[in-house]
């Protein structure tokens, strides 16, 4: 199969690889680049695990391919805590209301949710239940997970 | 419930240790282990339930660029030396389970061929050019005909009962029946579904030829567990396999025990060059990581003209399907001496049956016998019903009251501090139960159909027994003054190092950031039993204990020397020793880690816990209100109230956090998740939108009750872990049989789809 010269800035940083077009670019992170943070529970575009931001669109990594991020930017969950090491308000959230459990969906709301609140800076109760809804959780029941949400909004992180 | 000045951390709300690696994405699960010039596996699996495998060509596969292996059970299968987990010791009468399929394979999804290559996508190209000369036989699909079924599941076996267990002959009980006011008796089925953690299973293995060392990198909840079963599965001495977890992204059951596939990975990586590694993908987990519930029973009850209880009977048939693990009929069992539940039954039987069919096999999964409680509560209601007598007045009347603790229920089981009367009320007042019915009768004049359904439980968690008994930990201060504790389990959702740390800290009177924890590797840390039956915080809280004690008196007796005094003469307070009859006489920590290193004292110390108690005895009362569109049968939940008896909580964010993700996996098992195959055995939900797990739009918000009656173990803690996805399929569907109690509509089949009950209305 043939390859193909793929050049993404990834969490600010350039990373340039020669893959092969069926490459996703969840493979493309995790393999390539070495971000593990993004993990894969279905890879069929429904637990919403492997979301990531790619030109500041909430995308599933594994429905994407490699070479279809060719000269975008894309933002893992590495990339979404600020530069001086703390916490996004987002990320904070999760942490105080118990948003987490096994941690393994955690990347995919996290990001989810940070790419939501932009969009919809003061959303109503029904609102995080319809953004959260592509997400999948088996561990917390999602009460946390809704709380967390709740608190980014009123601490007004999509301002 | 509330910490204290010399205890500030058990029991309050503190931050999990866990959270800044997960939330950053600097978590280390099984698949984001990358070691150099590592392969990759990729199973051929059968995509029949039931065929006799009549060759296997594999040139076309070894043929493509980056293929190293080929296995099939010719290869691997000789490998074995001995198959038995510790949890259940040698002697059980586990089903054979050949790592690859030999002769046959038994239901869609066995393994039959492994692929292993430089990349997992190759491994997969490869796998589809194996060619596998299959001979399709008549499988053996339906579980509830199967006793009499002349197809066998497994030849050599006889039969396809693979075992049955019973108490007293129930004409012993015939009398109780014979004579009673009233008996309500059904058959009840629950359908098949999964754990379906949202990590799917995964081993790495990683062996060096050279000193013949393994170390497996596991998905797994019981790393001990998985180090003597590797060890004794490739006949090498256990010392040289170290098993390492680091996240496990969640469990349920499921990654309790080894599965065939990972035997296989284990088998194979002693025959390839290279580290090898096999993470599954969701179809693989839902054709075969094995299947829950998938049971049936004849259950009865009979009472007294009053509404009391004069015996029970369930007699219990499950779907193990074709490579149970472990073998079923002990946790079956439970859902027999369990079915009295909370109740001051005086008389009760059961039987329980457990058969083979071509269907995945039945797998662990988050109270395993939870059965007795869905066929107890929705039974009370129907009696109820039928008695014309309110729910809550029938179950008030039978449940066991403090006073009459300990109480032992007619098949044995001795419950004792538990608090069955108590919940029940408190929940109820939670909801304000006449209030609602109020409501309830005021929608239904306007064509809205409210219900409300209750379900009590009692569990026996932290089993205190055999391979469970025992727990270790290792505390030590470093020279620089940090504690460093090391447990034998490990993070797969269940905060165990939050609760280490927070025990450890109070233990030894420290500042909770002085603690770290170091969990999940075999190499570094004693025996353990792992993340199950409910055990992880009552007996980590046991070998914390223990081992503290031990340290304690070292630091006490260093701190001493400095201070002036003997050591009964100082207290560890938040990180200091200082003298109790005058606090500013004080040494920090750091500063006693120095003279400890200065003058050779030791400050390390281990020990193992051992279980003083057989059972830690959990109790609860679950409580839900839906609305049932009778038009196009859509349940939606409104209130959902959980009171529970875990005793003092470690930590509450946890307790609610298991709470809250056990109920919505009972929640998801009554309304929306069916692990289903057709009449021919052919598996049809393989992806999630099939297999519907729950989304935050369906979930309502879950309110907490607690009842604080100690337990006999360390700290009184009990078990929190299981009891979520007992409670909530019996307090759903009773919740929706209430709804629709106008239409005369009896419940006894989940589950619960809108096709369903639109098709019970019909």
């Amino acid at each position: 199969m043939g390859e193909v010269d793929v050049e993404v800035r990834v969490n600010g940083e350039v990373r340039r690889a020669t893959v092969e077009p069926r490459v996703t670019l969840a493979d493309f992170l995790r393999e390539r680049c070495r971000l593990t943070g993004t993990h894969l529970g279905c890879e069929h575009g429904v637990c919403g695990a492997c979301t990531v931001l790619l030109d500041g669109e909430a995308v599933r990594s594994c429905l994407v391919l490699a070479v279809q991020a060719q000269g975008a930017d894309v933002t893992t969950i590495e990339g979404i805590a600020p530069a001086d090491g703390e916490l996004s308000t987002v990320q904070r959230a999760f942490r105080d209301c118990h948003g987490l459990q096994c941690g393994f969906c955690t990347p995919g709301f996290v990001v989810s949710v940070t790419a939501f609140l932009r969009e919809h800076p003061q959303p109503d109760d029904r609102e995080i239940r319809e953004a959260l809804s592509g997400n999948l959780c088996r561990c917390t029941g999602y009460q946390g997970i809704l709380e967390a949400v709740r608190q980014a909004a009123d601490q007004g992180v999509g301002a | 419930m509330s910490t204290t000045e010399a205890r500030p951390y058990a029991g309050s709300r503190v931050h999990r240790v866990e959270d800044d690696r997960l939330l950053t994405g600097r978590g280390t699960y099984v698949d984001d282990v990358q070691l150099p010039g590592m392969l990759h596996a990729c199973f051929v699996r059968s995509p029949f339930p039931r065929a006799a495998i009549r060759g296997i060509d594999i040139e076309a596969a070894l043929a493509v660029p980056g293929v190293h292996h080929v296995f099939t059970a010719a290869d691997l299968n000789p490998g074995v030396h001995e198959q038995w987990h510790t949890s259940v010791g040698p002697q059980s009468p586990e089903t054979p389970r050949p790592p690859l399929a030999d002769d046959e394979a038994r239901f869609v999804g066995d393994p039959v061929a492994l692929v292993v290559a430089d990349s997992r996508y190759i491994a997969e190209d490869a796998a589809e050019l194996v060619d596998v000369d299959y001979e399709p036989l008549t499988p053996v699909v339906d579980y509830e005909t199967a006793i009499d079924n002349p197809e066998l599941v497994h030849q050599a076996h006889g039969s396809n009962v693979i075992g049955s267990m019973a108490g007293r002959p129930p004409e012993k009980l015939a009398d109780a029946f014979g004579g009673a006011a009233h008996v309500v008796a059904e058959t009840i089925h629950q359908q098949a579904y999964a754990a379906v953690p949202m990590e799917c299973r995964g081993i790495v293995v990683d062996h060096t030829p050279a000193t013949g060392d393994v170390t497996v990198h596991a998905a797994t909840q019981a790393p001990h567990e998985v180090r003597g079963f590797c060890a004794r599965l490739l006949g090498i001495p256990e010392e040289r396999v170290r098993v390492v977890m680091r996240d496990v992204g969640g469990g349920f059951g499921q990654k309790v025990v080894v599965q065939r596939d990972e035997m296989c990975i284990m088998l194979a990586g002693l025959q390839v060059a290279a580290p090898l590694k096999w993470v599954e993908d969701r179809r693989e987990n839902l054709l075969a990581g094995g299947q829950a519930r998938c049971e049936h029973a004849e259950a009865k009850i009979a009472f007294d003209a009053d509404g009391a209880i004069r015996a029970a009977q369930i007699d219990y048939v499950s779907d193990c399907g074709a490579y149970p693990s472990p073998w079923p009929v002990t946790s079956s069992a439970a859902v027999g001496m369990l079915f009295p539940g909370p109740y001051r039954v005086p008389r009760a039987t059961f039987s329980i049956t457990n058969v083979y069919t071509n269907n995945v096999g039945r797998a662990p999964y988050r109270g395993p016998w939870q059965f007795e409680s869905l066929a107890r509560e929705v039974l009370l209601d129907i009696a109820a019903r039928e008695m014309g007598v309110d729910p809550v007045d029938l179950r008030r009347r039978n449940l066991i009251r403090r006073d009459e603790l300990p109480f032992t229920n007619p098949n044995g089981m001795p419950y004792d501090n538990i608090s069955p009367i108590e919940t029940f009320e408190q929940a109820l007042g939670m909801l304000g139960y006449e209030a609602f019915r109020k409501e309830q009768a005021s929608a239904r004049e306007q064509g809205r159909h409210l219900g409300v359904g209750i379900a009590n439980y009692v569990e026996p968690s932290t089993p205190g027994y055999g391979y469970y008994a025992n727990e270790s930990a290792s505390i030590r201060v470093t020279p620089a003054g940090r504690v460093e504790v090391s447990v034998p389990g490990g993070s797969s959702g269940n905060s165990v190092e939050t609760t280490v740390v927070q025990l450890t800290a109070d233990e030894l009177g420290l500042d909770i950031g002085d603690v770290d924890v170091v969990s999940g590797d075999t190499a570094v840390a004693g025996f353990g039993a792992g993340a199950a039956g409910s055990r992880s915080g009552s007996m980590t809280a046991g070998a914390v204990h223990d081992t503290a004690a031990i340290l304690r008196a070292q630091i006490l007796a260093v701190a001493a020397r400095r201070l002036g005094g003997a050591p009964d003469d100082v207290e560890l307070v938040r990180s200091r020793a200082r003298l109790r009859d005058d606090p500013s006489v004080a040494v920090t920590l750091a500063e006693v880690a120095a003279l400890a290193a200065e003058g050779g004292d030791d400050l390390e110390a281990s020990a193992t816990y051992t279980a003083d108690n057989s059972i830690i005895w959990v109790n609860a009362t679950h409580v839900c209100t839906c609305e049932v569109d009778v038009a196009t049968g859509q349940v939606t939940l409104l209130r959902y109230i959980v009171s529970e008896d875990c005793g003092p909580m470690i930590n509450p964010n946890v307790v609610e956090g298991q709470i809250a993700g056990g109920a919505v996996q009972g929640i998801g098992g009554v309304l929306y998740e069916h692990l289903a195959h057709d009449e021919d055995g052919n598996p049809i939900t393989t992806t999630f939108m099939d297999y519907l797990l729950p989304t935050a739009t369906e979930i309502p918000v879950i309110e907490y009750g607690h009842i604080e009656t100690p337990s006999p173990g360390p700290g009184g803690y009990k078990g929190v872990g299981e009891g979520g996805a007992i409670g909530a399929p019996p307090a759903v569907v009773n919740a929706v049989a209430d709804s629709l109690a106008p239409f005369g509509v009896k419940i006894t089949r989940l589950p619960l789809t809108p096709a369903a009950i639109a098709g019970l209305l019909a």
